[in-house]
């Protein structure tokens, strides 16, 4: 589904990613972990076009995003993206959120659009919000919505880029839900975040970053309890 | 609020108190709108000598026959501005995607460079010189060069298309600045969902921007109001150049000037009064937002 090859991605000169390949099978969870600055959004950011692949090349579902003839736009939307600060648009209802694209994008019709919103909200558990605006959520609602945003979408692959980092804590359940029903439901996923509980329960595969480069992957509770590298160790020790 | 250097502020109601606010009663007195009443108390005055005081009566019929070409100036100024503003400022802003093909990259980046340099260089002139040189000097050789007849544009739209260039470079900043007052994350998440760059200016970033712009823009509009009494030195018919005219026949300086301020005065204080009340109509309809 997702095939990388010598990814880099230099900022000036900050050289955020070092040479990154990774494969990802559809119906795969992957979780990617490490340090601050290390390159896990970058890494993600390249993964939809966001950012532009200094060298090397990412493929999503057999198509080369480099390649100038590529319709970036088509591939976005098949390739969800949940962000941090969750993003969604603040001036529209969270109907108004949900379909903007399935008609721009898509060219749905009104009604076909606001009932496959409602679908998706049903989901992510939130129907009742179908006309409230962003501002009126708590930071969970919000972060739900966006899920159900990019889902709409009927995505090929779901990016989230630490969902649960802006959270208070008693929020971070329901998100994580949402996205471990999605996992059991076989959506291909490649998740940055520091939640070991969500790696160990839903991940195929952790991945361990360090300095743009990966370090270390393998079955999560594998990695989490026998590292093989002092970095990841070291890693490992802090967060806990 | 970033505010277009250089431009003229326009004139606006502002602090105001809110009626809603409560106020202990002592410090009552202290936070009542004086400057309100006082304000009133000049400009009735001023309408008093215009309207009912015999001496001005002939200052009043002359010079008042302007106003509407005032308005008119105002009005298409302000829409041709408009269009050149919204056109300059997000050229100015102009970025083609990564994958975007050879042409369109070449556009946005001539786009980006052409926007600024317009910008700069008419920022960079004082108003009534930039008038005198783009109305007597580049207006004419364009239609030169056009090979039609120069009175094909007359001093009225020579004037118009003038302030309008000039306004267009301050009102090109006003957009600029609403545009990039978004955050990142917005044109990030819009093209996540699929959406094109131009998609997700149009029905993500834009209508967020407009809270920020309109007010600017207000502003704007009231200082081209003002501003179009520079046209007098052309050979527009407006309540400036009635006034002047008509004081240097008679001598009445002061019945023409009394009169000119007066009309000036109300217009300008009419539509600050109305752009606040739009802005409190548009805050009070966005409540939901953040
Ligand atoms: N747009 C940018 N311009 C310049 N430098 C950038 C940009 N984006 C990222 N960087 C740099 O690239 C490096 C990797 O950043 P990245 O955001 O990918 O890290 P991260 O692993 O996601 O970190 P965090 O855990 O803090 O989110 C950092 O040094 C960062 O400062
Ligand atoms: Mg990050």
């Amino acid at each position: 589904m997702i095939r990388v090859r010598g990814l880099e991605k230099s900022f000036g000169d900050v050289h955020a990613v070092r040479g990154v390949d990774l494969d990802v099978a559809a119906g795969e969870v992957v979780v990617i972990v490490g340090p601050s600055g290390c390159g896990k959004s970058t890494i993600l950011r390249c993964l939809n076009g966001l950012e532009r692949a200094t060298r090397g090349t990412v493929e999503i579902d057999g198509v080369d995003l480099s390649d100038r003839t590529t319709d970036i736009d088509s591939v976005r939307a098949e390739t969800g993206m949940v962000f941090q600060q969750f993003n969604l648009f603040p001036h529209l209802t969270v109907e108004g959120n949900i379909t903007l694209a399935l008609r721009k994008v898509l060219g749905k019709d009104k009604a076909e659009a606001a009932l496959i919103a409602r679908q998706q909200l049903e989901k992510v558990g939130i129907p009742e919000k179908v006309d409230a605006y962003p501002r009126q959520l708590s930071g969970g609602q919000q972060q739900r919505v966006a899920i159900a945003r990019s889902l709409a979408m009927n995505p090929k692959v779901m990016l989230f880029d630490e969902p649960t980092s802006a959270l208070d804590p008693e929020m971070i359940k329901e998100v994580l839900d949402v996205m471990l029903a999605l996992a059991e439901q076989g959506m291909t996923m490649v998740v940055v975040t520091h939640e070991m509980g969500f790696a160990r329960a839903a991940a195929d595969r952790l991945i361990f970053v360090d300095h743009g480069r990966i370090v270390e992957q393998g079955d999560p509770t594998e990695v989490f309890e026998n590292p093989t590298e002092e970095r990841t160790r070291a890693f490992f020790d802090q967060i806990l | 609020m970033a505010r277009a250097a250089g431009a003229p502020e326009g004139h606006r109601f502002e602090g105001i108190a809110h009626p809603e606010k409560p106020l202990d009663a002592d410090s009552r007195w202290e936070t009542f709108p004086y400057w309100i009443l006082i304000l009133a108390g000049i400009v009735g005055y001023l309408g008093y000598l215009a309207l009912f005081n015999e001496a001005y009566e002939i200052a009043w019929e002359r010079i008042s026959e302007g106003i509407w070409m005032t308005i008119r100036i105002t009005l298409w100024a302000f829409a041709i501005s408009l269009s050149l503003g919204v056109v300059l400022g997000l050229g100015r802003i102009a970025e083609a995607d990564h994958t975007a093909s050879a042409p369109v990259r070449l556009a946005a980046t001539l786009g980006r460079n052409l926007s600024r340099t317009y910008i700069e260089f008419v920022r960079g002139v004082p108003i009534l010189p930039l008038i005198f040189f783009l109305a007597l000097v580049i207006i004419p050789d364009v239609t030169d060069w056009l090979g039609v007849s120069r009175q094909t544009v007359d001093e009225f739209w020579r004037g118009v298309i003038a302030l309008s260039i000039i306004y267009g470079a301050y009102i090109a900043e006003v957009i600029r600045g609403g545009v990039q007052g978004i955050p990142k994350g917005q044109m990030e998440a819009g093209r996540s969902v699929g959406l094109s760059r131009l998609q997700t200016m149009r029905s993500v970033i834009l209508p967020q921007a407009m809270r920020s712009i309109i007010p600017p823009l207000g502003n704007d509009f009231i200082a081209i109001l003002k501003d179009s009494s520079l046209l007098s030195v052309l050979a527009v018919a407006d309540v400036t150049r009635l006034a002047r005219q008509y004081s240097s026949g008679s001598f009445k300086f002061r019945e023409s000037y009394v009169v000119l301020v007066f009309i000036y005065v109300t217009l300008v204080l009419f539509l600050s009064f109305l752009l606040t009340k739009l802005e409190e109509r548009m805050t009070r309809d966005r409540k939901g937002e953040r």
